[in-house]
Protein backbone atom coordinates (compact mmCIF):
# COMPACT_ATOMS: atom_id res chain seq x y z
CA UNK A 1 0.00 0.00 0.00
CA UNK A 2 1.52 3.35 -1.30
CA UNK A 3 1.88 5.60 2.12
CA UNK A 4 -0.28 8.40 2.69
CA UNK A 5 1.12 11.86 1.52
CA UNK A 6 1.44 14.87 4.34
CA UNK A 7 1.05 18.57 4.01
CA UNK A 8 3.60 20.70 5.72
CA UNK A 9 1.57 21.32 9.06
CA UNK A 10 1.01 17.23 9.55
CA UNK A 11 3.40 18.20 12.97
CA UNK A 12 1.13 20.34 13.98
CA UNK A 13 -2.18 18.76 13.42
CA UNK A 14 -0.87 15.98 15.24
CA UNK A 15 0.13 18.59 18.09
CA UNK A 16 -3.40 19.71 18.26
CA UNK A 17 -4.94 16.46 18.91
CA UNK A 18 -6.39 15.88 15.28
CA UNK A 19 -7.92 13.07 14.32
CA UNK A 20 -5.78 12.21 10.96
CA UNK A 21 -7.54 9.94 7.98
CA UNK A 22 -6.80 9.38 4.12
CA UNK A 23 -8.30 11.53 1.34
CA UNK A 24 -7.32 11.33 -1.59
CA UNK A 25 -4.24 9.95 -0.61
CA UNK A 26 -3.03 12.50 1.96
CA UNK A 27 -3.09 12.33 5.75
CA UNK A 28 -5.37 14.80 6.50
CA UNK A 29 -6.89 16.49 9.49
CA UNK A 30 -10.79 14.71 9.80
CA UNK A 31 -11.26 17.11 13.23
CA UNK A 32 -10.19 18.82 16.09
CA UNK A 33 -12.20 19.34 18.78
CA UNK A 34 -15.60 17.91 16.88
CA UNK A 35 -17.00 18.64 13.87
CA UNK A 36 -20.15 20.62 15.52
CA UNK A 37 -17.77 22.87 16.87
CA UNK A 38 -15.74 23.58 14.74
CA UNK A 39 -18.43 24.40 12.06
CA UNK A 40 -20.35 26.42 14.28
CA UNK A 41 -16.70 28.21 15.43
CA UNK A 42 -16.35 29.03 11.59
CA UNK A 43 -20.10 30.34 11.35
CA UNK A 44 -19.50 32.47 14.27
CA UNK A 45 -15.73 33.53 14.51
CA UNK A 46 -12.70 32.03 11.96
CA UNK A 47 -11.50 28.74 11.38
CA UNK A 48 -8.33 28.07 9.39
CA UNK A 49 -8.05 24.61 7.40
CA UNK A 50 -5.57 23.22 5.76
CA UNK A 51 -6.12 22.69 2.08
CA UNK A 52 -2.53 22.13 0.91
CA UNK A 53 -3.77 18.72 -0.51
CA UNK A 54 -5.76 19.99 -3.04
CA UNK A 55 -3.91 20.28 -6.81
CA UNK A 56 -1.91 23.48 -7.89
CA UNK A 57 -1.21 23.87 -11.39
CA UNK A 58 1.05 26.78 -13.04
CA UNK A 59 -0.03 26.93 -16.75
CA UNK A 60 2.70 28.91 -18.69
CA UNK A 61 3.94 29.63 -22.42
CA UNK A 62 2.32 31.74 -25.22
CA UNK A 63 -0.65 29.11 -25.94
CA UNK A 64 -1.57 28.61 -21.94
CA UNK A 65 -4.42 30.68 -22.46
CA UNK A 66 -6.12 29.04 -25.41
CA UNK A 67 -5.19 25.70 -23.52
CA UNK A 68 -7.37 27.12 -20.54
CA UNK A 69 -10.23 27.85 -23.13
CA UNK A 70 -10.22 24.45 -24.51
CA UNK A 71 -10.32 22.59 -21.59
CA UNK A 72 -12.75 25.04 -19.10
CA UNK A 73 -16.49 25.54 -19.71
CA UNK A 74 -15.70 28.99 -18.35
CA UNK A 75 -14.63 31.88 -20.69
CA UNK A 76 -11.85 32.73 -18.52
CA UNK A 77 -10.45 34.79 -21.42
CA UNK A 78 -13.03 37.59 -20.18
CA UNK A 79 -10.63 37.14 -16.77
CA UNK A 80 -8.49 39.87 -15.67
CA UNK A 81 -5.52 40.15 -14.07
CA UNK A 82 -5.72 39.59 -10.52
CA UNK A 83 -9.52 37.42 -11.11
CA UNK A 84 -10.60 34.35 -9.93
CA UNK A 85 -12.89 32.36 -12.06
CA UNK A 86 -14.93 28.69 -11.09
CA UNK A 87 -15.22 26.80 -13.65
CA UNK A 88 -15.81 22.91 -14.84
CA UNK A 89 -13.48 20.69 -17.04
CA UNK A 90 -15.34 18.41 -19.08
CA UNK A 91 -14.80 15.39 -21.12
CA UNK A 92 -16.14 15.28 -25.12
CA UNK A 93 -19.01 14.15 -23.99
CA UNK A 94 -20.35 16.86 -21.83
CA UNK A 95 -19.49 15.06 -18.35
CA UNK A 96 -17.91 17.08 -15.66
CA UNK A 97 -14.06 15.61 -15.14
CA UNK A 98 -13.73 18.13 -11.88
CA UNK A 99 -14.27 21.47 -10.88
CA UNK A 100 -11.75 23.80 -10.52
CA UNK A 101 -10.43 27.59 -9.58
CA UNK A 102 -8.77 29.30 -12.41
CA UNK A 103 -6.83 32.53 -11.50
CA UNK A 104 -5.03 35.23 -14.40
CA UNK A 105 -1.57 36.28 -13.16
CA UNK A 106 0.48 38.94 -15.22
CA UNK A 107 2.54 36.58 -16.50
CA UNK A 108 0.89 33.05 -16.13
CA UNK A 109 -2.19 31.01 -15.16
CA UNK A 110 -2.86 29.21 -11.78
CA UNK A 111 -5.62 26.36 -11.41
CA UNK A 112 -6.59 24.90 -8.21
CA UNK A 113 -8.51 21.37 -8.23
CA UNK A 114 -9.29 18.89 -6.37
CA UNK A 115 -6.79 16.62 -4.50
CA UNK A 116 -8.62 13.59 -6.23
CA UNK A 117 -8.67 14.58 -9.73
CA UNK A 118 -5.15 16.20 -9.65
CA UNK A 119 -3.55 13.05 -11.64
CA UNK A 120 -6.91 12.58 -14.00
CA UNK A 121 -6.56 16.23 -14.95
CA UNK A 122 -2.84 16.10 -15.80
CA UNK A 123 -3.39 12.96 -18.10
CA UNK A 124 -6.23 14.54 -19.62
CA UNK A 125 -4.17 17.91 -20.22
CA UNK A 126 -1.78 15.78 -21.57
CA UNK A 127 -4.05 13.53 -23.92
CA UNK A 128 -5.64 16.89 -25.21
CA UNK A 129 -2.19 17.91 -25.92
CA UNK A 130 -0.30 21.27 -24.44
CA UNK A 131 0.48 23.34 -27.78
CA UNK A 132 3.20 26.16 -26.56
CA UNK A 133 1.99 25.77 -22.70
CA UNK A 134 3.76 24.10 -20.23
CA UNK A 135 2.28 22.43 -16.84
CA UNK A 136 4.42 22.89 -13.53
CA UNK A 137 2.73 20.89 -10.76
CA UNK A 138 3.28 22.99 -7.73
CA UNK A 139 1.18 20.85 -5.18
CA UNK A 140 3.81 19.74 -3.22
CA UNK A 141 6.00 22.39 -3.30
CA UNK A 142 3.96 24.86 -1.94
CA UNK A 143 1.10 24.49 0.94
CA UNK A 144 -3.03 26.33 1.18
CA UNK A 145 -4.47 27.37 4.05
CA UNK A 146 -8.32 28.68 3.83
CA UNK A 147 -9.41 31.17 6.73
CA UNK A 148 -12.53 31.25 6.69
CA UNK A 149 -15.80 33.18 9.26
CA UNK A 150 -17.49 36.72 9.94
CA UNK A 151 -14.38 37.60 11.96
CA UNK A 152 -11.55 36.35 9.05
CA UNK A 153 -11.27 38.90 6.79
CA UNK A 154 -10.67 41.72 9.47
CA UNK A 155 -7.83 39.07 11.34
CA UNK A 156 -6.35 38.91 8.49
CA UNK A 157 -6.41 42.79 8.20
CA UNK A 158 -4.50 43.07 11.17
CA UNK A 159 -1.67 40.37 9.80
CA UNK A 160 -1.06 40.75 6.51
CA UNK A 161 1.04 43.69 4.71
CA UNK A 162 -1.88 44.43 2.70
CA UNK A 163 -5.46 44.37 3.86
CA UNK A 164 -7.40 41.39 2.98
CA UNK A 165 -10.72 43.93 2.75
CA UNK A 166 -9.40 45.35 -0.17
CA UNK A 167 -9.43 42.42 -2.26
CA UNK A 168 -12.75 41.86 -4.13
CA UNK A 169 -14.35 38.21 -3.53
CA UNK A 170 -12.93 36.37 -6.38
CA UNK A 171 -9.70 38.33 -6.77
CA UNK A 172 -6.53 37.90 -5.18
CA UNK A 173 -3.36 39.65 -4.75
CA UNK A 174 0.05 38.74 -4.19
CA UNK A 175 1.98 39.85 -1.01
CA UNK A 176 5.71 39.62 0.30
CA UNK A 177 6.35 39.76 4.23
CA UNK A 178 9.65 40.97 5.06
CA UNK A 179 10.24 41.28 1.48
CA UNK A 180 11.78 37.68 1.35
CA UNK A 181 8.24 35.53 1.29
CA UNK A 182 5.78 35.62 -0.98
CA UNK A 183 2.44 34.68 -0.84
CA UNK A 184 -0.67 34.70 -2.97
CA UNK A 185 -4.09 36.06 -1.15
CA UNK A 186 -7.57 34.75 -3.23
CA UNK A 187 -10.69 36.49 -1.31
CA UNK A 188 -12.56 33.29 -1.95
CA UNK A 189 -13.22 29.78 0.12
CA UNK A 190 -16.15 27.00 0.39
CA UNK A 191 -17.70 27.42 2.95
CA UNK A 192 -20.58 30.47 2.48
CA UNK A 193 -18.51 32.18 4.83
CA UNK A 194 -16.00 35.31 4.10
CA UNK A 195 -12.39 34.51 3.97
CA UNK A 196 -9.12 33.95 1.72
CA UNK A 197 -7.08 31.13 0.85
CA UNK A 198 -3.62 31.48 0.94
CA UNK A 199 -0.72 29.84 -0.87
CA UNK A 200 2.47 30.20 -0.10
CA UNK A 201 5.60 28.04 -0.30
CA UNK A 202 6.24 25.01 2.12
CA UNK A 203 8.93 26.24 3.85
CA UNK A 204 7.00 29.52 4.73
CA UNK A 205 4.19 27.53 5.76
CA UNK A 206 4.69 26.35 9.06
CA UNK A 207 6.44 29.96 10.16
CA UNK A 208 2.93 31.38 8.73
CA UNK A 209 0.68 28.82 10.83
CA UNK A 210 2.39 29.11 14.39
CA UNK A 211 2.39 33.17 13.31
CA UNK A 212 -1.35 33.38 12.61
CA UNK A 213 -2.26 31.42 15.64
CA UNK A 214 0.20 33.30 18.07
CA UNK A 215 -0.60 36.59 16.77
CA UNK A 216 -4.44 35.80 18.38
CA UNK A 217 -3.13 35.04 21.60
CA UNK A 218 -5.36 34.41 24.43
CA UNK A 219 -8.60 35.87 22.46
CA UNK A 220 -8.42 32.40 20.30
CA UNK A 221 -10.44 34.10 17.35
CA UNK A 222 -8.82 31.68 15.19
CA UNK A 223 -9.25 27.81 15.51
CA UNK A 224 -8.41 24.97 13.70
CA UNK A 225 -11.14 23.11 11.23
CA UNK A 226 -10.84 19.90 9.60
CA UNK A 227 -12.35 17.93 6.45
CA UNK A 228 -15.41 16.72 8.76
CA UNK A 229 -16.47 20.56 9.40
CA UNK A 230 -15.86 21.55 5.67
CA UNK A 231 -17.81 19.19 4.42
CA UNK A 232 -20.86 20.02 6.38
CA UNK A 233 -20.22 23.77 6.00
CA UNK A 234 -19.67 23.99 2.34
CA UNK A 235 -23.35 21.32 2.08
CA UNK A 236 -24.88 24.31 4.28
CA UNK A 237 -23.77 26.62 1.66
CA UNK A 238 -25.19 24.46 -1.28
CA UNK A 239 -21.71 24.20 -2.94
CA UNK A 240 -20.80 20.91 -4.88
CA UNK A 241 -18.39 18.39 -4.16
CA UNK A 242 -16.40 16.17 -6.71
CA UNK A 243 -17.75 12.87 -6.16
CA UNK A 244 -20.67 13.51 -5.10
CA UNK A 245 -22.64 16.19 -6.94
CA UNK A 246 -20.19 16.26 -9.82
CA UNK A 247 -18.86 12.75 -11.08
CA UNK A 248 -18.21 12.01 -14.60
CA UNK A 249 -21.53 10.34 -15.28
CA UNK A 250 -23.31 14.12 -14.47
CA UNK A 251 -22.76 17.53 -16.29
CA UNK A 252 -22.38 20.75 -14.70
CA UNK A 253 -25.93 21.96 -16.26
CA UNK A 254 -28.33 19.16 -14.65
CA UNK A 255 -26.02 20.50 -11.63
CA UNK A 256 -26.98 23.82 -11.97
CA UNK A 257 -23.64 25.61 -12.56
CA UNK A 258 -24.60 27.01 -16.27
CA UNK A 259 -23.60 29.77 -14.95
CA UNK A 260 -20.13 28.58 -15.29
CA UNK A 261 -20.63 27.08 -18.69
CA UNK A 262 -20.34 29.56 -21.53
CA UNK A 263 -22.30 27.54 -24.23
CA UNK A 264 -21.33 30.44 -26.73
CA UNK A 265 -17.65 29.54 -26.53
CA UNK A 266 -15.42 26.43 -28.22
CA UNK A 267 -14.62 24.05 -25.39
CA UNK A 268 -14.05 20.31 -25.32
CA UNK A 269 -17.65 19.14 -24.27
CA UNK A 270 -19.61 22.24 -25.56
CA UNK A 271 -21.26 20.60 -28.69
CA UNK A 272 -22.34 17.70 -25.90
CA UNK A 273 -23.49 20.34 -23.52
CA UNK A 274 -25.70 22.56 -25.84
CA UNK A 275 -27.64 19.43 -26.86
CA UNK A 276 -28.12 18.92 -22.92
CA UNK A 277 -29.29 22.38 -22.47
CA UNK A 278 -31.70 22.76 -25.27
CA UNK A 279 -33.08 19.31 -24.34
CA UNK A 280 -33.15 19.81 -20.78
CA UNK A 281 -31.38 17.35 -18.01
CA UNK A 282 -33.55 14.39 -16.83
CA UNK A 283 -32.73 14.79 -13.56
CA UNK A 284 -31.68 17.92 -11.43
CA UNK A 285 -29.83 18.62 -8.40
CA UNK A 286 -32.04 19.92 -5.60
CA UNK A 287 -31.89 20.80 -2.09
CA UNK A 288 -33.73 18.88 0.36
CA UNK A 289 -34.86 19.94 3.91
CA UNK A 290 -35.61 16.18 5.46
CA UNK A 291 -37.98 15.44 8.45
CA UNK A 292 -37.03 14.15 11.67
CA UNK A 293 -33.33 13.60 13.26
CA UNK A 294 -32.25 11.28 10.60
CA UNK A 295 -29.32 12.31 8.04
CA UNK A 296 -29.77 10.90 4.28
CA UNK A 297 -26.46 9.87 2.89
CA UNK A 298 -24.82 9.67 -0.68
CA UNK A 299 -26.32 6.95 -2.44
CA UNK A 300 -30.01 6.89 -0.91
CA UNK A 301 -32.89 6.19 -2.79
CA UNK A 302 -35.39 9.28 -3.17
CA UNK A 303 -38.85 7.84 -4.23
CA UNK A 304 -42.53 9.10 -4.21
CA UNK A 305 -45.27 7.27 -4.52
CA UNK A 306 -43.46 4.25 -4.31
CA UNK A 307 -41.62 5.37 -7.46
CA UNK A 308 -37.82 5.62 -7.82
CA UNK A 309 -37.00 9.29 -8.59
CA UNK A 310 -33.67 10.04 -7.71
CA UNK A 311 -30.50 9.54 -5.71
CA UNK A 312 -28.77 11.21 -2.69
CA UNK A 313 -25.44 12.74 -3.16
CA UNK A 314 -24.83 14.26 0.21
CA UNK A 315 -26.69 14.57 3.39
CA UNK A 316 -26.20 15.46 7.12
CA UNK A 317 -27.37 16.71 10.51
CA UNK A 318 -27.01 20.49 9.57
CA UNK A 319 -25.29 22.51 12.80
CA UNK A 320 -27.07 25.33 11.67
CA UNK A 321 -30.49 24.87 11.11
CA UNK A 322 -30.56 22.12 13.64
CA UNK A 323 -31.69 19.82 10.78
CA UNK A 324 -31.13 17.17 8.25
CA UNK A 325 -29.96 18.48 5.14
CA UNK A 326 -29.22 16.84 1.57
CA UNK A 327 -28.22 17.96 -1.92
CA UNK A 328 -29.63 14.77 -4.97
CA UNK A 329 -30.52 14.32 -8.21
CA UNK A 330 -34.41 14.04 -9.09
CA UNK A 331 -36.35 13.77 -12.13
CA UNK A 332 -36.34 16.97 -13.59
CA UNK A 333 -40.40 17.32 -13.32
CA UNK A 334 -40.29 16.99 -9.28
CA UNK A 335 -37.92 19.12 -9.03
CA UNK A 336 -39.67 22.27 -7.81
CA UNK A 337 -38.79 24.30 -4.46
CA UNK A 338 -42.26 22.59 -1.88
CA UNK A 339 -42.52 18.94 -3.45
CA UNK A 340 -42.59 16.08 -1.06
CA UNK A 341 -40.56 12.86 -1.36
CA UNK A 342 -39.14 10.07 0.45
CA UNK A 343 -35.89 8.90 1.04
CA UNK A 344 -34.79 5.31 1.93
CA UNK A 345 -33.02 5.17 4.79
CA UNK A 346 -31.93 1.87 5.36
CA UNK A 347 -35.31 0.50 5.17
CA UNK A 348 -36.33 3.40 7.48
CA UNK A 349 -38.41 5.81 5.00
CA UNK A 350 -37.52 9.68 5.57
CA UNK A 351 -40.04 12.27 4.67
CA UNK A 352 -38.34 15.60 2.69
CA UNK A 353 -39.28 18.77 0.90
CA UNK A 354 -37.24 19.92 -2.07
CA UNK A 355 -35.85 23.39 -0.97
CA UNK A 356 -33.74 26.21 -2.49
CA UNK A 357 -30.21 26.63 -2.12
CA UNK A 358 -28.22 27.67 -0.69
CA UNK A 359 -29.38 26.21 3.01
CA UNK A 360 -27.40 29.03 4.67
CA UNK A 361 -26.58 32.41 3.49
CA UNK A 362 -23.95 34.38 5.56
CA UNK A 363 -25.24 38.18 6.13
CA UNK A 364 -23.21 40.79 4.30
CA UNK B 1 -12.15 7.51 30.85
CA UNK B 2 -11.10 4.43 31.80
CA UNK B 3 -13.49 2.00 31.82
CA UNK B 4 -15.17 1.72 34.69
CA UNK B 5 -14.89 -1.73 36.75
CA UNK B 6 -18.64 -2.53 37.29
CA UNK B 7 -19.93 -3.50 34.18
CA UNK B 8 -18.73 -6.10 31.24
CA UNK B 9 -17.67 -5.30 27.70
CA UNK B 10 -18.23 -6.83 24.54
CA UNK B 11 -15.71 -6.70 21.93
CA UNK B 12 -18.18 -4.28 19.65
CA UNK B 13 -18.16 -1.54 22.60
CA UNK B 14 -21.46 -1.91 23.92
CA UNK B 15 -20.92 -2.16 28.09
CA UNK B 16 -23.16 -4.50 29.66
CA UNK B 17 -23.86 -3.80 33.81
CA UNK B 18 -26.08 -6.29 35.52
CA UNK B 19 -28.58 -5.30 38.75
CA UNK B 20 -30.01 -8.57 39.42
CA UNK B 21 -31.87 -10.37 36.41
CA UNK B 22 -31.90 -6.81 34.61
CA UNK B 23 -28.70 -5.92 32.20
CA UNK B 24 -28.51 -2.34 31.28
CA UNK B 25 -26.39 -1.64 27.88
CA UNK B 26 -24.76 1.25 26.32
CA UNK B 27 -21.81 2.26 24.49
CA UNK B 28 -18.23 2.91 25.53
CA UNK B 29 -15.65 6.29 25.98
CA UNK B 30 -13.66 4.74 23.43
CA UNK B 31 -16.90 3.93 20.90
CA UNK B 32 -18.04 7.43 21.27
CA UNK B 33 -14.27 9.10 20.81
CA UNK B 34 -14.74 6.95 16.95
CA UNK B 35 -17.93 8.22 16.50
CA UNK B 36 -17.62 11.90 17.46
CA UNK B 37 -20.84 13.98 17.57
CA UNK B 38 -23.99 11.86 18.00
CA UNK B 39 -26.66 13.40 16.01
CA UNK B 40 -29.90 10.40 16.70
CA UNK B 41 -29.57 6.97 18.20
CA UNK B 42 -32.27 4.60 17.34
CA UNK B 43 -33.23 2.21 20.07
CA UNK B 44 -35.75 -0.60 20.11
CA UNK B 45 -39.48 -0.36 21.72
CA UNK B 46 -40.81 -1.56 25.24
CA UNK B 47 -41.52 -5.25 25.06
CA UNK B 48 -38.56 -5.90 22.13
CA UNK B 49 -37.12 -9.50 22.15
CA UNK B 50 -33.70 -8.95 22.11
CA UNK B 51 -31.27 -11.80 20.89
CA UNK B 52 -27.51 -12.15 21.75
CA UNK B 53 -24.90 -11.09 19.57
CA UNK B 54 -27.61 -9.37 17.20
CA UNK B 55 -28.31 -5.94 16.54
CA UNK B 56 -30.46 -3.76 18.69
CA UNK B 57 -30.21 -0.34 17.21
CA UNK B 58 -27.83 2.59 15.36
CA UNK B 59 -26.05 5.13 16.46
CA UNK B 60 -25.82 8.35 14.36
CA UNK B 61 -23.12 10.75 14.41
CA UNK B 62 -22.28 13.54 11.90
CA UNK B 63 -19.01 10.81 11.15
CA UNK B 64 -21.11 7.46 10.38
CA UNK B 65 -23.88 5.58 11.40
CA UNK B 66 -23.01 1.93 13.43
CA UNK B 67 -24.99 -0.73 15.14
CA UNK B 68 -25.97 -1.83 18.14
CA UNK B 69 -25.20 -4.97 20.13
CA UNK B 70 -26.53 -6.93 22.74
CA UNK B 71 -24.75 -9.20 24.33
CA UNK B 72 -27.57 -10.56 25.63
CA UNK B 73 -31.22 -12.22 25.36
CA UNK B 74 -33.75 -10.52 26.87
CA UNK B 75 -37.00 -8.69 26.50
CA UNK B 76 -36.35 -4.59 26.71
CA UNK B 77 -38.18 -3.40 29.93
CA UNK B 78 -37.03 0.25 28.78
CA UNK B 79 -35.19 2.19 26.58
CA UNK B 80 -33.59 5.48 27.49
CA UNK B 81 -36.28 8.24 26.06
CA UNK B 82 -34.06 11.36 27.00
CA UNK B 83 -31.72 10.07 23.85
CA UNK B 84 -34.44 11.48 21.80
CA UNK B 85 -33.97 14.96 22.72
CA UNK B 86 -30.82 14.98 23.45
CA UNK B 87 -28.52 12.18 21.57
CA UNK B 88 -25.46 14.14 22.84
CA UNK B 89 -25.91 12.64 26.06
CA UNK B 90 -24.04 9.36 24.35
CA UNK B 91 -21.04 11.86 23.84
CA UNK B 92 -21.20 14.09 27.69
CA UNK B 93 -21.69 10.77 29.58
CA UNK B 94 -21.53 7.34 27.90
CA UNK B 95 -21.68 5.18 31.05
CA UNK B 96 -24.38 7.15 32.89
CA UNK B 97 -26.73 9.61 31.46
CA UNK B 98 -25.97 8.03 27.98
CA UNK B 99 -26.99 4.55 28.91
CA UNK B 100 -29.56 3.10 25.88
CA UNK B 101 -31.53 0.33 27.10
CA UNK B 102 -32.44 -2.04 30.21
CA UNK B 103 -33.42 -5.68 29.22
CA UNK B 104 -34.90 -8.53 31.50
CA UNK B 105 -32.48 -11.34 31.44
CA UNK B 106 -33.66 -13.91 33.71
CA UNK B 107 -30.23 -15.99 35.16
CA UNK B 108 -28.19 -13.49 33.17
CA UNK B 109 -24.60 -14.78 32.13
CA UNK B 110 -21.81 -11.98 31.56
CA UNK B 111 -18.70 -14.58 31.63
CA UNK B 112 -18.28 -14.21 28.41
CA UNK B 113 -17.93 -10.53 28.29
CA UNK B 114 -14.43 -8.98 28.94
CA UNK B 115 -13.90 -7.59 32.29
CA UNK B 116 -13.03 -3.80 32.27
CA UNK B 117 -9.53 -4.58 32.38
CA UNK B 118 -9.65 -6.50 29.54
CA UNK B 119 -11.54 -3.91 27.87
CA UNK B 120 -9.16 -1.09 29.29
CA UNK B 121 -5.92 -3.27 28.04
CA UNK B 122 -7.05 -3.48 24.36
CA UNK B 123 -8.55 0.26 23.80
CA UNK B 124 -7.24 2.34 26.80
Amino acid sequence: MAELKRTPFYDFHVKAGAKMVDFAGWEMPLLYRGIIEEHQHTRTAASIFDVSHMGRLKFTGKGAEAFLQKVCTRNVGKGKPGQSMYSLVCNENGKTLDDVIVSRFDGHWYMVCNASNREKLLGWFAKVGLLNTEIEDETEKTAMVAIQGPKAVGLLDGVLPDPVSDIRRYHFETMRYMMIVQFNVFRSGYTGEDGAEIVCGTTAAGMAMNYLLKSEGENEVLKPAGLGARDTLRLEAGMPLYGHELTEETDPLAAGLGWAVDLSKDFIGAESLRAAASNGPARKLVGMIVEGQRAARQGMEIRQGGKSLGIVTSGAMSPTLKRPIAMGYVDAALSSEGTGLEIDCRGNCLSATVTALPFYKRQK
Amino acid sequence: MGAPADRKYATTHEWHKQEGDVVTIGITQFAVDELTDVTYVDLPAKGKQLSAGKSFGEIESVKATSELYSAVAGEVVEANDALKDDPSLVNTDPYGKGWMIKVKVPGANLDGLMTAEQYNAKHG
